[in-house]
């Protein structure tokens, strides 16, 4: 017998847990996952944005999934985000900072300018 | 942390096709790779592509492969689901589009559909009461409760406009309302998933696909009628259905969504599971009731109806799954969501199963009044090997089929009754021109002569007479006065007979002598099948010019029927053979294995 504060708190729980299988028009992190990018640290980049998105509780609104070569490999690990028409793309990732591009991009909306390719290249 | 759920579909078309072995594949190949704590496999319910299974999903990105084997689980656990490159060579080819689809949902197979009743069939978990209330699971029934009376219940399920999906199509607000009307210190709730026409599996997939929405649209018609007791009656022939149906009540029960005091609101409720046998004639309310009492299931006269008199001489209630799917979306999204779709009588959404010669095989859902040529032709993807479409059977031996001159009409009640056919509970069979409509009646009356339950003179002795008359045509040995008894014992049974079963058996017959007349009369007079599938009427015969004595065409008879003659052709070395029509079995052996095209059926 599950009382209906305990329904409510198990279907949102629950949501958050397959709310990849359906996100439409969400924000796409895409995450660059070839060989050069898991050898240059991948990996571990992914699951944090893996784990950051939901923990921040934007699940719902943000995908993260992977693609392949990018083509710098110079440049992985590799990070591309989309929302609409607007794509970032944020290099030499890691853990730490991809903590970060989760709670002042994604959460704020506010790009963090010194992890892009932008950057990177000056 | 979870990043990736691989779908694979667990309905019966898949399991039978592996996926069972695919997801034990891919369970062993994630750990092996150590991807079991990123990637989580689910197994789920029926997609509707069946003809492409077993089919797996990758989310995020609905990524579907078809046709996946044990040996491709490697590539796409090491191409996919590590370096987030998609596998292209299992990516389904679109025959309509023309391309490469991705993406089930961009598939010309799923463009056309709306998913109401099949909406959580291949997106959930059937096994998981936790997905399913991820889903807005049980929320129509904790506002039933909380807010709405018997009477608003009853008023929404009116205003709607829904009606039966097992074929009748009688509005279900108003059978609520009548058992409602009925003063009684016990009635019940049944759910009719004794589905037997051959070819349809749409309530099937439900049960296998979303079991608890079936649970959870029962409660809330119990609550509606004042019943506390359900029943679904589902045939034993459903194994899959049976045990995902088991593990949902045990579910249920568990959080308290089913037994005394749901919900904390006072109501109570229970539901439990009646096995059939797989007699056809227990999908008929008033056999199912009696199957369900014990007895042997044998319709009986109505009234009284069984809002009235129905299980154990209480007021009753009986609808069929897909019906019970669509209901929590009624009470979430209101009435006036479902009325927006479908046409002015028939609302909402039909699922059909569709079968037979069409390139996607498998459960389509649209809106009522849909055309049939957008199903066969966009949906279905047209008739393989290049054949023409030739007809189409809707509501299987209990429906008509639909010439090609009518592929525009809308599939909807009305409209499938004016031309002769009805909707029926979905089954869609699609025939091309080699098909022989006359055997095709004959198909569907035997199936019925079988399924008879015996009970009523009209139906077990009327369809066995009209069965023997068909044979006689079939054989090359029929009459045209043959055409007239078939119609004037047809209306008869209709009229007579005892239960639905009967009064709807003719109608294959009636529905191809109206439209295929001539193919009768070809089998009468001509003594021929023009599709060339009446074996009576057909001879095997090797042009002797073509003929080179190979022999392989002897060595494959069976009957040993085929020898050697003493015929040389122009030109050949060897004398050519020839086929003694007395010791025939017409198996198509020969024909099979003649790689010179040199025999030919007459």
């Amino acid at each position: 017998m599950k009382s209906l504060e305990e329904l409510a708190r198990i279907r949102e729980q629950t949501k958050a847990k397959i709310a990849l299988r359906e996100k439409e028009g969400a924000v796409r992190v895409v995450v660059g996952m070839a060989t050069c990018g898991i050898a240059a640290g991948a990996r571990p980049v992914l699951s944090t944005f893996v784990e950051e998105v939901n923990g921040s509780g934007i699940g719902d609104k943000v995908s993260v999934e992977q693609t392949g070569c990018i083509g710098i490999c110079q440049y992985e690990p590799v990070v591309e985000i989309f929302d609409g028409d607007e794509k970032t793309t944020y290099v030499k990732m890691t853990a730490d900072k991809a903590k970060r591009v989760v709670a002042e991009h994604l959460v704020k909306g506010n790009v963090v300018t010194e992890y892009t390719i932008g950057a990177a290249k000056v | 942390m979870i990043r990736s759920h691989v779908m694979i579909c667990g309905g019966s078309g898949c399991t039978a096709s592996g996926s069972k072995a695919l997801q034990e594949a891919m369970e062993k190949e994630l750990v092996a790779k150590d991807l079991q704590d990123e990637v989580k496999v689910v197994q789920t319910g029926c997609f509707g592509l069946c003809e492409l299974g077993p089919i797996m999903v990758v989310y995020p990105g609905d990524v579907f492969y078809s046709r996946v084997t044990v040996d491709d689980i490697p590539e796409i656990v090491e191409e996919h689901l590590l370096k987030g490159r998609i596998v292209e060579r299992l990516v389904h080819e679109d025959e309509v589009l023309k391309e490469q689809v991705t993406s089930l949902n961009d598939t010309s197979f799923y463009q056309v559909q709306k998913r109401v009743a099949l909406k959580n069939c291949g997106l959930i978990d059937p096994e998981s009461i936790d997905e399913y209330l991820a889903m807005d699971g049980y929320v129509a029934l904790q506002k039933v409760l909380q807010e709405m009376t018997p009477d608003d219940v009853i008023q929404v399920m009116l205003d709607s406009g829904l009606r039966g999906r097992g074929g009748a199509g009688f509005p279900t607000g108003l059978k609520w309302k009548f058992a409602k009307g009925y003063d009684a210190p016990q009635k019940f709730v049944c759910c009719n998933a004794d589905e037997g026409d051959p070819g349809a599996f749409m309530d099937r997939s439900i049960l296998e696909g979303d079991p608890h929405v079936v649970l959870e649209a029962m409660t809330i018609a119990g609550y509606a009628i004042g019943a506390n007791q359900g029943y679904i009656y589902v045939r034993a022939e459903y194994p899959i259905a049976v045990q995902r149906l088991k593990i949902a009540l045990d579910q249920a029960h568990e959080y308290g969504l089913l037994g005394k005091n749901i919900m904390e609101s006072g109501f109570d409720f229970d539901i439990d599971i009646r096995l059939g046998a797989g007699a056809f004639v227990c999908g008929e309310e008033t056999a199912l009731m009696t199957s369900i009492e014990g007895n042997r299931g044998e319709p009986r006269p109505r009234p009284p109806f069984p809002a009235e008199k129905g299980l154990f001489q209480s007021p009753s209630i009986l609808n069929n799954v897909e019906t019970w799917a669509n209901i929590p979306q009624i009470i979430i999204n209101g009435p006036e969501w479902f009325a927006a779709m479908g046409t002015e009588k028939s609302k909402g959404t039909k699922v059909f199963a569709l079968g037979g010669k069409i390139k996607h095989t498998g459960l389509v859902e649209i809106p009522m009044g849909t055309t049939l040529r957008t199903v066969i032709e966009e949906v279905g993807g047209g008739i393989p090997n290049g054949k023409k479409f030739k007809a189409a059977q809707t509501g299987g031996p209990s429906g008509g089929c639909i010439p090609a001159s009518h592929i525009d009409v809308q599939m909807d009640y009305e409209h499938l009754a004016e031309i002769g056919s009805i909707m029926g509970s979905g089954g869609l069979i699609v025939m091309d021109e080699d098909n022989c409509m006359v055997d095709i009646a004959k198909f569907f009356l035997k199936f019925t002569v079988d399924e008879s339950c015996g009970k009523c003179t009209p139906c077990r002795i009327g369809t066995r007479r009209m069965l023997e008359i068909l044979d006689r045509i079939t054989e090359g040995k029929g009459t045209l006065e043959d055409i007239d008894k078939l119609e004037e014992l047809a209306y008869y049974i209709k009229e007579n007979a005892l239960c639905g079963l009967g009064q709807t058996a003719p109608n294959p017959v009636l529905s191809t002598i109206r439209f295929f007349r001539d193919e009768y009369i070809a089998h009468i007079q001509d003594k021929k099948c023009p599709a060339g599938v009446c074996t009576a009427l057909l001879s095997y015969v090797i042009d002797k010019e073509k003929c080179i004595g190979c022999t392989m065409c002897q060595r494959n008879c069976p009957a040993d029927a085929i020898s050697v003659t003493d015929y040389v052709a122009e030109g050949h070395k060897k004398p050519s053979l020839a086929i003694d029509t007395d010791k025939c079995i017409k198996c198509g052996a020969c024909m099979n294995n003649c790689k010179f095209g040199a025999i030919s059926k007459q």
